[in-house]
């Protein structure tokens, strides 16, 4: 029972998510509504931690495995993909690695250096 | 038996499942990167495609249904970010400026690259979202006239690569902090990365799920923009 509640309500929030991209005109998918409306629910209590948290939990485990039919569906864009892949698969890389050492360095950098002024106003 | 796999609805998810066992049991016996389970997967489940001879649509009949679990698990992904949302609040500043640095950073290093590639104004449009996720991504790559397809398998081959180099890059680059850590993985590598950061540890995986919706947000806005410059 517990879980079956649980699921009902992530389903429903989902399909809330779904109902305002349909209704609002933006390149925002449902996923991202359905997110914002979850943390709404909980912050304001509409929606307690507990009624959601194993299902939830047991949905994000398990997620690595939903993007394996996607990545697998690439064999069926090869062919598209092969006049541009070197390009395309250089730039991929180089940027990936870009965006994840800037934005963890800048967001590191930024923590450090307000950590290190709270301490400064301590003594 | 061809007919038996083709017409199977849990042959596709039973493959996956496999595959990513697999890999887990693989990573913890070799302990090397490139047997990250989700990479070992998707080899595994091509591999016995084409040795059974079965297509991908066969395959995708049954498979599609975890990819129809991806929604609600998205929208899942705020329970983490609940759980840490004092820790949001106040690292609040960094957190802004971290992901807004990498969505620059990602636009305009695409930029560059497209310019000294010379890649045709398709061809760069089709590639700026490429660090956001699948959903918003398309929808971003269509208005500006890219080739969705190849979107797609551009988000997905950063997704992977993501979820692959992240020990990597952070332990060269010495990214130790776990709400950076978190954010990096997010900005860069969106949902696909975000499975990673939650094997970190709860602050990266929930940093990383709220740079998923911010990053994309920021994109949306910051891609129609960066689409004149080429």
């Amino acid at each position: 029972m517990k879980f079956m509640q649980q699921f009902g309500i992530i389903l429903g929030i989902t399909f809330v998510g779904e109902v305002l991209k349909e209704l609002i005109p933006l390149p925002i998918p449902a996923s991202i509504y359905g997110l914002v409306l979850m943390l709404l629910c909980l912050q304001t209590g509409i929606v307690k931690l507990k009624s959601v948290e194993e299902s939830g939990n047991f949905l994000i485990e398990i997620m690595p495995l939903m993007f394996i039919p996607a990545a697998v569906g690439l064999m069926e864009s090869f062919e598209q993909l092969r006049p541009i892949l070197f390009s395309v698969v250089f730039v991929t890389a180089a940027t990936t690695i870009i965006v994840m050492v800037v934005t963890g360095r800048v967001t590191q950098y930024i923590l450090r250096r307000e950590e290190n002024s709270s301490e400064g106003n301590i003594e | 038996m061809k007919e038996i796999l083709s017409d199977s609805l849990f042959f596709g998810v039973f493959v996956s499942v496999m595959g990513y066992q697999l890999g887990i049991i693989l990573k913890k016996k070799f302990g090397f990167a490139i047997f990250n389970p989700l990479l070992v997967s998707i080899i595994f489940v091509m591999l016995i495609l084409k040795l059974l001879h079965v297509d991908f649509d066969s395959y995708n009949e049954g498979a599609k249904y975890l990819s129809y679990l991806l929604t609600p698990a998205t929208v899942c992904l705020a329970i983490p970010l609940y759980q840490q949302l004092e820790l949001l609040k106040n690292n609040l500043k960094a957190v802004a400026i971290g992901i807004l640095s990498g969505v620059l950073a990602s636009m305009c290093s695409i930029l560059i690259f497209a310019r000294l590639f010379e890649f045709t104004h398709e061809q760069y449009v089709t590639m700026l979202p490429k660090s956001i996720t699948t959903a918003i991504g398309m929808g971003v790559s269509e208005e500006l006239g890219g080739i969705v397809t190849i979107t797609v398998a551009t988000i997905i081959i950063t997704g992977i690569l993501g979820n692959v180099i992240a020990d990597f890059v952070c332990k060269i680059f010495r990214i130790t902090h776990p709400i950076a850590k978190g954010l990096a993985l997010g900005t860069a590598a969106h949902a696909i990365g975000t499975a990673k950061a939650m094997e970190m540890g709860e602050i990266e995986g929930a940093m990383s799920s709220l740079a998923i919706a911010v990053a994309g947000l920021c994109t949306v806005l910051g891609a129609s923009v960066f689409a004149m410059f080429l």
